[in-house]
């Protein structure tokens, strides 16, 4: 049974996905919408509090993905302090991250998805989860799980928690790698390879196979692109230049002004959804929606700049082109940079410098103003702080990457809706309601019930008929 | 030297004219919690932690600052007892705002301490969510009123061992709180040495070293007994 959790008050998040259906007069769908209550009040809570707490306040915004929230703070925080940090304490950064985007990504396509793709959408729904896939390919179904406590355990020992490690400080990082912990988790890479590269050979073959239809025409429509890229355009995920890309594969913006944000990207706000939709502001609202995430970051960059993803990354965009628009690719997406992030872990595991213990630094306040920018596993993530003299918060803004992703999210699931709502129907089929969800699924959005691991997404649709009124209505807990 | 005989739990105890229920308690390892006291500073009896109850007087009274006397039976762990220092917790924590998952003495703090002994596992009060400031004005130091017990330890170590009084209790009642100087922020007092005793023996997270970030303070407020014995011996000065 789905239940509602609502953390009061520093956020409130609805756990369920509420989805309106807009039919015309000809009984076709005139639109569909994604809505959702989201944080409320949350700025308004860290005002007047000192900026060193804001990592621990903002990893408490999200129980998924903390470490996004905590990078993102500590980055802005280094603009407070204006230092540059210790070389280690960079890459310890990095390893956190890299080891949050394994083990994140590997939730999303083990736990959550890929029951949907290897036991089929119409199998039973009360098996249609994890436990039914440990049952149907058990050795697939262990490989992911001990890949997201890979990712969980690298956290860990960075750390010291699994979630809500307040590690990372403006400055730096709290405490240098041990060369025990290195050598633990040097020692579970070759299993987390070998999961990554069996599940990547197991989903290309779907792919070619009983999921060509939904690879081709999932949320496929031309959008823009926007993640973080490295020198030469590699693909990057903790700092860089944010470069904002069109559907051909056009650079639109190389380095968007990360400091000055609010000058490249503005927020639409709709009286239906707590959830604002950011945009290029050159653009517009509607033109200059962009995707960000996954795919987004494999989209923009020139190559990965490791041997195992890039190849993969090359067999990617053989499939869906250089720019890939499909969001089903999403999927593929992630298992590609759980294998880049592999690569770049045992990199930097390899590395001389990576225990090395002087891991922060120590300033004062030295800057009124700062934006911290980091690749979240579901996309860019930007917070925004301003400061009085002292570093108590005058003002805070977030622009999370599931907001990034709304117009595509509403996008995709009109178009579901468009592709199974045949003209004059008054039904929600079960069909719809797997489609609908799947649709989602695909940008793995940071909502509660994205995190609902027992197979199936609480659910609330209603069918809308040409003046308002509600034609049906299916409720799935 | 005289001496007082009494009953503590049952326990038959002897102790030096002039020590106090609470040291002589511990002296037979009866615990008694407590949030006020500091050895090494003089007791206020703020907190009302560490009441007992004496047997032939209806009111409770502050093991911290009641002397012995003789022929007095205490008890110290009663339902009535242990109730009340629930309660006492409990108001503590909602009459201020303690958010310990964010907060810099998360784990190395004596309230939090405090509430686990006293089986404070939800308020039975209501909180109140009072607002109130940072003053974060200081160099090194900060201080949360939103942490602040008023268990004056503060006021009385910079006022009693460093001898520079920046501290004062302001106010009354729910308006109560720790002022520095004339009500100024503490950066603008020119009497700090920034000596960080302050920060030292305060038992919560209210003040703390800017440089800590959430969980980082591990204060040990137990040094300040070191320090003022040895000053007594002319060791050590500062
Ligand atoms: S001072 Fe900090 S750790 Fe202690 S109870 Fe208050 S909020 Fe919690
Ligand atoms: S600031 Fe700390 S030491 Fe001072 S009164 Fe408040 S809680 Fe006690
Ligand atoms: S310790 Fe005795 S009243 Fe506070």
């Amino acid at each position: 049974m789905a239940r509602t959790i609502l953390i009061d008050p520093v956020t409130r998040i609805e756990g369920h996905a509420k989805i309106t259906i807009q039919l015309n007069e000809a009984g076709a769908v005139e639109g569909a919408r994604f809505h959702v209550v989201e944080y409320r009040g949350f700025e308004a809570f860290c005002e007047g509090r000192p900026f060193t707490e804001m990592a621990a306040i903002t990893a408490r915004i999200c129980g998924i993905c903390p470490v996004s929230h905590l990078l993102a703070a500590a980055k802005t925080g280094d603009r407070i302090l204006a230092v540059t940090i210790p070389p280690v304490a960079e890459k310890l950064r990095r390893l956190l991250n890299l080891a949050q985007i394994t083990q994140s990504h590997a939730l999303s396509f083990f736990h959550l998805s890929s029951p949907d793709f290897l036991l089929g959408w119409d199998s039973d729904p009360a098996k249609r989860n994890i436990f039914g896939l440990i049952a149907a390919d058990p050795e697939l179904a262990r490989g992911g799980i001990r890949l997201r406590q890979f990712g969980q355990d690298l956290i860990e020992r960075l750390g010291g928690r699994k979630i809500h490690a307040a590690w990372a400080v403006p400055g730096g990082v709290r405490t240098p790698l041990d060369p025990t912990d290195r050598d633990a988790i040097r020692a579970q890479l070759p299993q987390a390879f070998a999961t990554t590269l069996a599940a990547l050979q197991r989903f290309k073959g779907l792919l070619d196979g009983p999921l060509a239809t939904e690879a081709s025409t999932f949320g496929c429509f031309p959008s823009l692109f926007m993640g973080l890229v490295g020198a030469d355009g590699r693909w990057e995920h903790y700092d860089g230049q944010l470069r904002l890309i069109d559907p051909d594969g056009t650079v639109l913006a190389e380095a968007l002004p990360q400091q000055r944000i609010s000058e490249a990207l503005a927020e639409a706000v709709e009286p239906w959804t707590y959830l604002k939709f950011p945009y290029f502001k050159p653009l517009g609202p509607e033109a200059g929606s962009y995707r960000v995430g996954p795919l987004a970051r494999l989209n923009v960059c020139e190559r990965i700049g490791t041997e195992r993803a890039d190849a993969e990354l090359l067999e990617l965009r053989e499939r869906g082109g250089r720019v890939v628009t499909s969001s089903f690719h999403y999927h593929l997406a992630r298992l590609i940079e759980i294998l880049a992030a592999l690569e770049a872990i045992e990199l930097l595991l390899n590395d001389p410098e990576i225990c090395a213990t002087h891991v922060r630094a120590h300033a004062g306040v030295n800057a009124f103003e700062a934006v911290g920018v980091s690749e979240a596993p579901r996309g860019t993530l930007f917070h925004h702080y301003r400061v009085d003299a002292n570093g108590l918060i005058e003002a805070v803004n977030l622009i999370i990457a599931t907001g990034q992703n709304n117009r595509a999210m509403n996008r995709t699931v009109t178009q579901i809706a468009r592709q199974w709502i045949t003209p004059g129907a008054t039904e929600i089929s079960e069909g719809l309601l797997n489609r609908v969800e799947a649709g989602i699924r695909c940008f793995d959005p940071c909502l509660s019930c994205s995190t609902h691991a027992a197979g199936q997404m609480p659910l609330h649709v209603q069918l809308i008929g040409p003046n308002g009124e509600m034609l049906q209505e299916r409720w799935r807990q | 030297m005289s001496v007082r005989t009494l009953s503590i739990n049952g326990h038959a105890v002897a102790m030096a004219t002039g020590t106090t229920l609470l040291a002589a308690a511990r002296e037979v390892g009866v615990p008694i919690p407590t949030l006020c006291h500091l050895e090494g500073l003089s007791p206020v009896a703020a907190c009302r932690l560490c009441l007992v109850e004496i047997e032939g007087s209806g009111k409770l009274q502050p093991a911290c600052l009641t002397p012995v006397a003789e022929g007095m039976v205490v008890h110290t762990d009663t339902p009535r007892l242990q109730d009340y220092r629930r309660t006492v917790i409990e108001m503590l924590f909602t009459e201020g705002n303690h958010v310990c998952a964010i907060c810099v003495a998360n784990g190395h703090c004596e309230l939090q301490d405090r509430a686990v002994e006293v089986g404070m596992d939800h308020s039975r009060l209501p909180y109140r969510h009072p607002d109130r400031p940072v003053d974060l004005s200081h160099p090194l130091f900060g201080l949360d009123h939103n942490r602040c017990i008023l268990c004056t330890r503060c006021v009385r170590v910079c006022d009693e061992v460093e001898g520079a009084h920046v501290w004062d209790v302001g106010w009354r009642g729910e308006h109560c709180r720790i002022i520095a100087g004339l009500n100024e922020p503490w950066g603008a007092v020119d009497a700090c040495t920034d000596c960080g005793k302050c920060v030292q023996v305060c038992p919560t997270g209210a003040l703390f070293d800017k440089a800590d970030t959430t969980g980082e303070k591990h204060a040990d407020p137990a040094r300040l007994g070191a320090l003022v014995r040895a000053r007594a011996r002319g060791q050590q000065t500062r």
